[in-house]
């Protein structure tokens, strides 16, 4: 770490000093122990909600699967609420739920929000596409439906499901930073600080360093959850025989 | 702000809301309803450009099947952080113009809004014209049709569900970060959020919540209802299913009828 | 007339699906090109209207090269059926139907009121003018293919296992009507099917392909059931080939044997008295043949009349023109031994037994021989 450091710092010298946009490293290390606090609280604020939002997600999903008239509202409401844009729902969290403005909960119960609109539809879907045979000849081996559930119709669900649960993953990553703007702590600050030092002349250090950790976290998360989809499906790597 | 039910702050959003002094412009504040234009004009303007390049992109690789890596390299544009990059723009460009004008924050906005519009709606333009049967698209070659017959006699038609989505979801994208215009500074619905913020008026902060999320849901809307219009109900399925059905099983009937030995 | 003058096609990974094929399919008949999967059926087809095309040889379409003449216009003259219809969904069945003559300027209208006309021809009530191809079944949805190609009136039809998706019942339903309404418009038509029963059914000539693309036997299908030329021809078309190629064999002059019969209205004591071996054919007023009665079965419950409800149904009747095949068959299938033989007008002509029959056949191969 210092070896890098020392080659960054000669590369932009005087370090602290450089608004150059490649100075971003440099201003990270200068700045490590806020930075690394905020990526922390952004990785959790981007996880967390879609954890608790599939957990959530999964009885709905499962109940308008196994009754169909559920299956319509339950797609038209969640639809409704994602189309709520991510600011709106951060105001609008507290004054319903009666949290003060600015609550450390505001954030990511409106996240949750988010993955459970986006997640029921995506487990309904997954459900319904595990083919009918499939399921009929669990029900014929003397599977109840508890264990239909969890040990056949999940299992063939997983790709469907992990494939909502990147882009949630991966949306909440940016709406996060969202949240930054509005004063919460976590990798939009950055942004903010980029923009307060850029008066009167442009100060990029900050404003990279974030874009760069938050497409980092986006694309660690996003390879987290293929790689463990690749775990959970072992049978998805099979050869077709020819 | 800890005292005061959400009964209270409720009642407090919606006397903000109602109150017609809020709309109009006045010599200090700008009203909703100017705001509120042009927040309708940023998304306007940057879905138009996107559904510009993306929609005639989309039509392209789904008819020649060339350059899908384009497909897959706006989609890695969703993981770009919206507010970051209209930062870092806005700090990049705005310095350059000078003067009364905002062009130097409209321009940042509006690359970002199309940036974030293009994916959506190129995906799935793409990903429409890639799932038409192959079987039609044969038929249709094999009857004559030329490249641009089929791709605006065929492929597009069918592929017009998915189009749609697409562009609701683009549109929906773009109405809610056009408020984080409002953080550059810029005008838009966004601006009642961040100065409620700061004046720490949280009945004009939430209203301008509201606001934005009843302009998503009516544009939303809107556009099902143009896709209503527009998408043939041979493809929406809206056709009465039950009328159908009853004549298909009294054919299947007759069919039967008809083969049965003598 | 279709000439196809050593074609091939090479595809660019090297796979040879098409071997200098030669192969004449003549004006007004049906050339069925038979083979196993991947023999090279579907391309060789589809070199005819150039969705491929051949990278040697030549095809002649009325002596006129299809390699000269642009690839739209040529497809627009020749009619195209494929396995899953391939319908238009966003359009009705009309419009599904008229999209040719509409692309060829043909007056909305005007290509209505014909796509209407077709509709009929195919056997589909007019009621489905208006519905969209999800609202119909896959059967309905094959006519509606049908339909579309022959409604600019083509003189080549082209059609890959139009009749493969859909279940035997309807398939064989299909292929009835199929050749129903060749017989009126005498198209040129290939037909491609891995189904030999299909090919045998419906070709005037039946080309069988191997693997490699390779023509193994042009026939016509009594001929290649009755002299396949080597054993892959012989095993494609498979067992029972000696008593299949008797349905290609009218009989011509059958010695019918007199058969007593009653009507449905005789008196039981009548038809007792007239019985053979116990066994007596009921006829209709129009002289039909309704089924045998069995005298050990007694009269109706009660009464001296014929008990409809107790007659025998289940053979099959044969035509006075009808072939070895059909005549054996109503021979094998009656209760009584004695096959049912109607004239034209499907009124009771005689019978004839299995012993009979297997005479014929063995007196023809005698004479063959
Ligand atoms: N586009 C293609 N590229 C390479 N090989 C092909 C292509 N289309 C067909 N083939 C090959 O050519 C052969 C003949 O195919 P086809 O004409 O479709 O057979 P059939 O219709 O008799 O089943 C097969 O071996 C098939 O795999
Ligand atoms: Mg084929």
């Amino acid at each position: 770490m210092s070896l890098l450091h020392a080659v960054f710092a000669t590369a932009d010298s005087p370090s602290s000093a450089s608004s150059s946009p490649w100075h971003f490293f440099g201003y990270f290390l200068d700045h490590r122990s806020q930075d690394l606090s905020w990526l922390w609280t952004h990785t959790w604020l981007s996880v967390v909600p879609v954890i608790v939002g599939l957990l959530i997600a999964l009885p709905l999903g499962w109940l308008s699967r196994r009754y169909g008239w559920l299956y319509p509202p339950m797609v038209s409401i969640t639809g409704l609420l994602y189309t709520i844009p991510s600011i709106a729902l951060f105001v609008l969290v507290p004054p319903l739920l009666g949290l003060s403005s600015l609550d450390p909960l505001q954030v990511p119960i409106a996240l949750t929000v988010y993955s459970v609109a986006l997640l029921v539809r995506v487990v309904a879907d997954g459900l319904a596409s595990v083919p009918e045979e499939v399921n009929q000849a669990a029900t014929a081996i003397g599977y109840g439906r508890a264990r239909r559930l969890f040990a056949v119709e999940l299992p063939v669900a997983v790709p469907v499901i992990a494939a909502g649960l990147r882009v949630a993953t991966v949306s909440n990553v940016s709406m996060v930073a969202i949240a930054g703007t509005i004063g919460m702590s976590n990798l939009g600050q950055l942004f903010q600080i980029g923009k307060d030092l850029s008066t009167p002349t442009a100060y990029y250090p900050p404003i990279v360093l974030g874009i760069v950790l938050c497409v980092l976290l986006a694309l660690v998360l996003d390879a987290l959850i293929i790689l463990a989809t690749r775990l959970m499906t072992p049978w998805r790597r099979a050869v077709p025989a020819k | 702000m800890a005292t005061g039910g959400a009964g209270e702050m409720i009642g407090q959003v919606f006397s903000w809301l109602t109150d017609s002094a809020h709309w109009r412009d006045t010599p200090l504040d700008t009203g909703i309803t100017t705001q509120l234009l042009a927040h309708i004009k940023f998304s306007l303007i940057a879905v138009g450009i996107a559904g510009a390049i993306a929609l005639p992109l989309g039509l392209f690789i789904g008819h020649t099947r060339r350059a899908t890596f384009l497909v897959a390299g706006a989609n890695a544009l969703r993981s770009l952080p919206s507010v970051g990059l209209l930062v870092l723009l806005t700090v990049m460009i705005a310095p350059h113009f000078h003067g009364r004008t905002d062009v130097g924050f409209v321009i940042p906005t509006e690359i970002v809004l199309v940036l974030l519009a293009i994916p959506p709606i190129l995906s799935n333009t793409y990903a429409g014209v890639d799932n038409v049967s192959p079987a039609v698209t044969d038929a249709a070659r094999g009857m004559g049709m030329r490249g641009r017959q089929i791709l605006f006699g065929v492929e597009l038609p069918c592929s017009l569900p998915l189009i749609f989505s697409g562009i609701r979801s683009a549109t929906l994208q773009v109405i809610a970060t056009a408020t984080i215009a409002s953080f550059v500074p810029l005008g838009g619905l966004g601006r009642f959020i961040y100065d409620g913020l700061q004046q720490q008026d949280y009945p004009q902060m939430i209203g301008g919540g509201v606001l934005v999320a009843a302009l998503a849901l009516t544009a939303d809307m809107l556009l099902a209802l143009i896709q209503r219009l527009v998408v043939s109900r041979g493809i929406s399925g809206r056709f009465s299913k039950s009328g159908g059905a009853a004549a298909d099983a009294v054919d299947a009937a007759i069919t039967r009828a008809e083969v049965a030995p003598v | 007339m279709i000439r196809f003058e050593s074609a091939s096609k090479t595809y660019p990974d090297g796979t040879v699906a098409v071997d200098a094929l030669d192969l004449v399919a003549p004006s007004g008949q049906i050339t069925v090109l038979v083979g196993p999967s991947g023999c090279g059926k579907t391309t060789s087809l589809r070199m005819i209207n150039r969705m491929i095309d051949a990278t040697g040889g030549r095809i002649l379409l009325d002596d006129q090269d299809v390699a000269k003449v642009e690839p739209a216009q040529l497809r627009r003259g020749i009619g195209y059926v494929i396995q899953h219809a391939g319908l238009f969904p966003h359009r009705t069945i009309i419009d599904n139907i008229a999209s040719v003559p509409l692309m060829l300027g043909t007056s909305k209208k005007e290509a209505r009121a014909g796509a209407m006309d077709l509709l009929d021809r195919v056997g589909l009530d007019q009621k489905f003018a208006r519905r969209y191809p999800a609202q119909l079944s896959g059967g309905q949805q094959q006519r509606v293919g049908v339909a579309r190609a022959l409604a600019a009136d083509p003189p080549v039809m082209l059609m890959d296992e139009p009749f493969s998706a859909v279940d035997p019942v309807v398939r064989e339903q299909l292929q009835d009507e199929f050749l129903r309404l060749q017989s009126d418009l005498g198209k040129t038509i290939v037909f491609v099917t891995h189904d030999i029963d299909e090919a045998i059914k419906l070709g005037d000539q039946v080309a069988v392909l191997r693997v490699g693309g390779h023509l193994a036997q042009m026939a016509t299908p009594a001929e290649l059931l009755s002299n396949p030329v080597d054993d892959f021809v012989a095993n494609f078309v498979g067992r029972d080939r000696g008593y299949r190629a008797l349905g290609f064999e009218a009989v011509g002059q059958l010695p019918l044997e007199p058969e007593p019969t009653v009507s449905l209205e005789s008196s039981f004591a009548e038809a007792s008295k007239v019985a053979t071996d116990g066994w007596v054919l009921v006829l209709d007023a129009g002289r039909h043949p309704q089924g045998w009665l069995a005298i050990a079965d007694g009269p109706s419950a009660g009464s001296d009349s014929i008990d409809r409800g107790r007659l025998r149904r289940g053979g099959t009747v044969a035509s006075v023109d009808g072939t070895y095949r059909a005549v054996l068959d109503a021979a094998l299938s009656s209760p009584t031994g004695r096959g049912v033989v109607v004239g034209h007008d499907g009124t009771f002509a005689g019978t004839l037994n299995a012993t009979q029959v297997v005479a014929l056949i063995e007196s023809r191969a005698g004479a063959a021989s």
